[in-house]
């Protein structure tokens, strides 16, 4: 009865205290470490900081800890820390031609300078269930090679050396911070682009994945993809000069586009670009793909009313950490709005059913 | 909680948001762009009503938050433990003796005096969203006071119901300019908006904010042959009696059985108590 909303202190204690248990499991089992899970649940760690906008590998292994594997949970997490930071300044733009590559590929072309690099990939495997894993076995030993050493120059540069592919356009903007601006509409290239890097996976992916299909095809090659870890930088302003304050691992893919040209201007490849914390690749590819498609207007390509040449549909709807907490929200308590909704369904049926006590016309009530 | 500042939030974030409050208040009903920043609860439980307590609340407040017009529902207690955790400020329920009430979807039956600030918590703050989806055309319709699809649409609502059906977040007009969402209250609040206290509105997975001064006029959208009403249950409260107060409908038993009782808890609690007026 009415005492039914009534008890929301003691109920939320009660849910708490149960969530730390199953969150534990049994304690027969032994306690999963956060060292465990950032070495050897390292990808999960990855999407975490990626999607969290936050590197830190402890704090993300901490976060998928906390939230029993959820990852959107520990995104939320990761976020609702950061948020807390203070933000000190800017780095200076990282250098991705100076990566140092654990992997490297080019689709485009079969060999290149800093060659082809496979990197610890997925791709090969045979996806069997490999039942040793269930031993606990021995920690498997893979004999060291040589780095081949020397430059890994962008694949892209390459193309541009014979001006087949439209210029990068060099910009001094300081690109604008969505997580200390409110997103405007429409937005630069460089918002976009950070706001599809700590998009969800599964969006990004699925509206990249659409573009294949043939809603929004931009005919994508990957140039390149590469996955290693970059110095990044920042100028101290006492100092007056740049000094390395830490690496990431990063990954970047640059796709490689259908032309554009006209009678008289010679047809050109067109950029999408994606860089994400991590070894992400999938993001980093579905990244590039819809980053090509939004550029449909700068590009002078037709509007072929897709999702993902719609910028603002793809902006506004790509952050996990707001598409979940406002969906699951319809689980709050509604009854105000209900109730409302009641009486209004009510009076309309009345009203509908030709009651002939009641006026056609919606009267005062005595509320008023 | 000492690894946080004082309500959570740290002072430059509060800076930014107090100036996007008094941007709101010196235009009513206007839609100021914030940059609402992750909070520890999830976006639709109510974080742009948070911040927007955390960026006025000063040691001394007394706060009180209501979830549909009750202190004890979850979030209500939820959002108020947190400020207690994070601010270390007193609370109350008695709507009378805050300072600062945040709320979800209704406004106290008991009238606002001034001193006191009503915080709402916004899930949509663009009035015309379910009609036009994109932003940058409510934006230009907003500029453009270009307000020609909303009275459409309550004129086809007329034509189809022989009512406006719409029954809580029911749109106003702000000073004769902005057409303004007053969130997802039951209409039956939408005259108390007029009101002696400060409103202010916070959207944060929509990163606005927007506010209405004391004695702002606000008025509910309808047309002269059929005007605005702010209707409820055609009942009294079960409990105090009270026949002008917004109530909620509780199911008793299975075979249809229900009774009405006050939204308001702290006001219906105050009847029975005899501490407010009957």
């Amino acid at each position: 009865m009415y005492v039914a909303v009534k008890g929301g202190e003691r109920a939320i204690d009660a849910a708490h205290a149960w969530l730390a248990e199953e969150r534990r499991g049994d304690t027969a089992v032994a306690e999963l470490s956060v060292p465990q899970i950032r070495e050897q649940l390292a990808l999960a760690v990855n999407r975490v900081m990626a999607e969290g906008s936050l590197y830190d590998p402890d704090l993300a292994a901490l976060a998928i800890k906390q939230s029993r594997g959820d990852l959107i949970e520990a995104v939320f997490l990761m976020r609702a820390y950061r948020t807390t930071l203070p933000r000190f300044g800017a780095s200076e733009p990282v250098d991705t031609g100076a990566m140092a590559c654990d992997r490297r590929i080019s689709a485009t072309f079969k060999d290149l300078p800093g060659g082809q690099v496979l990197g610890p990939t997925f791709d090969y495997t045979h996806r069997l269930l490999d039942f040793a894993l269930m031993a606990e076995g021995e920690a498997p030993i893979t004999a060291e090679g040589v780095p081949a050493g020397g430059p890994v120059p962008h694949v892209t540069a390459f193309l541009n050396r014979e001006g087949l592919i439209e210029e990068a356009m060099e910009s001094d903007v300081v690109p604008p911070d969505l997580t200390r601006e409110p997103m405007e509409l429409p937005a630069s290239r460089a918002l976009r682009l950070q706001a599809l890097t700590r998009g969800d996976e599964g969006f990004v992916l699925g509206l990249a994945y659409s573009t294949q299909r043939g809603y929004g095809r931009t005919h994508a090659f990957v140039g390149e993809l590469r996955i290693g870890a970059v110095e990044v930088e920042m100028e101290i302003p006492e100092l007056g000069f740049a000094i390395p304050i830490g690496t990431v691992r990063l990954t970047e893919c640059e796709t490689v586009n259908q032309f554009k040209g006209s009678r008289t201007e010679p047809p050109q490849f067109t950029r999408g670009y994606g860089l994400v914390f991590g070894q992400s690749e999938r993001k980093a590819i579905s990244m590039s793909l819809i980053d090509r498609a939004l550029r449909w207007k700068e590009l002078g390509e037709d509007d072929a009313g897709v999702p993902a040449q719609d910028e603002e549909f793809v902006l506004m709807h790509a952050d996990n950490v707001q598409a979940t907490g406002f969906l699951e929200h319809i689980k709050l308590p509604h009854y105000v709005d209900f109730q409302s909704e009641l009486e209004l369904i009510r009076k309309l049926r009345r009203e509908a059913m030709g009651d002939s006590s009641q006026d056609a016309h919606p009267t005062q009530e005595a509320a008023e | 909680m000492s690894d946080y500042n004082f309500a959570y939030l740290d002072e430059q974030t509060k800076r930014m948001i107090r100036r996007a409050i008094l941007k709101g208040l010196a235009v009513p009903g206007y839609q100021v762009p914030f940059a609402s920043r992750e909070m520890p609860m999830p976006y639709g439980w109510g974080t742009g009503g948070v911040q927007v307590t955390a960026a006025i609340m000063v040691p001394e407040d007394r706060l009180k938050v209501i979830d549909q017009g009750a202190d004890d529902t979850t979030n209500a207690v939820s959002i108020r433990k947190f400020f207690q955790r994070t601010a270390g400020v007193a609370v109350t329920e008695r709507t009378a003796e805050a300072t600062v009430i945040q709320t979800r979807h209704r406004i106290p039956e008991v009238p606002l005096t001034g001193g006191q600030i009503l915080v709402y918590q916004v899930p949509i703050p663009e009035p015309l969203r379910f009609l036009e989806p994109s932003e940058i055309e409510t934006r230009r319709m907003h500029a453009l006071e270009d307000y020609g699809l909303m009275h459409v649409k309550l004129y086809e609502d007329i034509a189809r119901h022989g009512a406006i059906a719409t029954s809580y977040a029911y749109p106003v007009k702000v000073e004769g300019r902005y057409v303004m969402d007053p969130s997802p209250i039951p209409k039956f609040d939408n005259p108390k908006m007029e009101m002696d206290a400060i409103q202010l509105f916070g959207a944060g997975r929509e990163q606005r904010i927007y506010a209405l001064p004391p004695h702002t006029r606000v008025v509910s959208l309808d047309f002269e042959d059929f005007p605005f009403e702010a209707s409820k249950a055609d009942h009294a409260c079960a409990l105090c009696g009270a026949a002008d107060s917004y109530l909620d409908e509780v199911i008793t038993d299975d075979a249809g059985g229900r009774m009405f009782v006050c939204s308001d808890t702290d006001f219906c609690a105050g009847r029975r108590t005899g501490e407010v007026a009957a």
